[in-house]
C-alpha cells in the first residue's frame, strides 16, 4: 500500500526535505507515525514554525514558541513529548531546530 | 529483505523511519558553582536534554545552592578578579578588577549578553526546566552547612543526600560543574 508519505523525501531522521512539499495531510501523516494525534493547539505551533522558517530559513526554538505563541513551556511537553521542539518541526515539514534554548 | 529497486536513489523516497530513540538516555548534573557565568551551562544543557526526551537531573551543591536559593538567585555575580576567563569580550585586568563597583558592572555586561542570546535569567530559567520536566535537588549537608532552609529555595527542589542522589542517577551520564 502506497502513502502519501511514500511519495515524499525524508532524511535518516525522518524530516521532510523539501519543506514546500509539506500540506496538512502530510503533518497529519507524519505525526501518526510519531503516535501524536493532531489538536488545534498543535496546529498553533505547527503552523507559527512555518512562518518563523519562512522568515529565518530556521525552524523556531521552543522558547521562540512559547514566547510568541500562548502555548506554554508545560503544553509543549504534553503537546509533543519526547523533544518538543524537534517534533513540533518535524511534523511542520522543517529542518531540525539549531537554536539551543 | 533489501529492496534492491531503490537501492541506488539517493534519496530515500518512501522509507521514513520512524524518529525513535535508541535508548532512554539519562543526563545528571553536579552543579557545584554559584557565579553568574558558571551557573548557566548545566542549565543549557538540562534544558537541551529536555528538548531533546532526555531525562535531566540536576544536584546543586555548595556554591551551586545559591543558583536555587531565592534570596540569592537574581543576584549572582562574575568574579572579576581571579577570574582566568576574563577575556576577551569581557577583559578587566586583575588589578582594575578589585575596585569597587567592577564585579557589578561585569555581571551587568553578562546579564545583557544572556539577555540577547534569549537566554532566560536565572529564577525563569529554573522555572522553564521544572516546567520541562527536569528534576531540580538540593544537596542536605550543604543546606545544612549554609544554614539553609527548605523555604528558603525555590519550592520545587527536592533535598536529599549525595547518596540518594547516586541512586537517582543510577546509568545516567553524570556532570560535574
Amino acid at each position: 500500500m502506497t502513502t502519501l508519505l511514500d511519495t515524499l523525501a525524508f532524511n535518516d531522521e525522518g524530516y521532510l526535505l523539501n519543506w514546500q512539499q509539506w500540506n496538512e495531510q502530510v503533518a497529519y501523516e507524519i505525526a501518526a507515525e510519531e503516535g501524536i494525534e493532531l489538536t488545534d493547539r498543535h496546529w498553533i505551533v505547527i503552523h507559527f514554525a512555518r512562518k518563523i522558517y519562512a522568515e529565518n530559513g530556521d525552524a523556531p526554538t521552543l522558547r521562540q514558541i512559547t514566547k510568541q505563541t500562548d502555548v506554554s513551556t508545560k503544553e509543549m511537553y504534553t503537546l509533543f513529548p519526547d523533544g518538543p521542539a524537534k517534533k513540533a518541526a518535524m511534523i511542520a515539514g522543517l529542518p531540525k531546530p539549531t537554536g539551543c534554548i | 529483505m533489501t529492496d534492491t529497486t531503490f537501492a541506488s536513489e539517493p534519496v530515500q523516497l518512501g522509507r521514513r523511519k520512524k524518529a525513535e530513540p535508541k535508548k532512554q538516555r539519562k543526563l545528571a548534573i553536579i552543579c557545584s558553582k554559584g557565579s553568574l557565568d558558571m551557573a548557566y551551562p548545566p542549565l543549557i544543557l538540562a534544558n537541551a536534554a529536555r528538548m531533546s526526551g532526555i531525562e535531566a537531573h540536576l544536584f546543586f551543591t555548595f556554591w551551586g545552592m545559591d543558583v536555587i536559593t531565592k534570596s540569592k538567585m537574581e543576584h549572582l555575580h562574575v568574579a572579576t578578579v581571579g577570574n582566568p576567563n576574563m577575556h576577551p569580550s569581557f577583559h578587566i585586568p586583575t588589578l582594575v578588577g578589585v575596585l569597587p563597583g567592577m564585579s557589578l558592572m561585569a555581571s551587568e555586561m553578562m546579564r545583557r549578553e544572556i539577555a540577547r542570546l534569549d537566554f532566560p535569567p536565572v529564577p525563569e530559567f529554573l522555572e522553564l526546566l521544572h516546567d520541562a520536566g527536569a528534576h531540580i535537588y538540593a544537596c542536605q549537608m550543604a543546606m545544612d552547612m549554609m544554614k539553609l532552609k527548605p523555604e528558603d529555595l525555590v519550592p520545587y527542589a527536592e533535598v536529599l543526600g549525595a547518596m540518594e542522589f547516586l541512586e537517582i542517577a543510577d546509568e545516567a551520564q553524570i556532570l560535574f560543574v
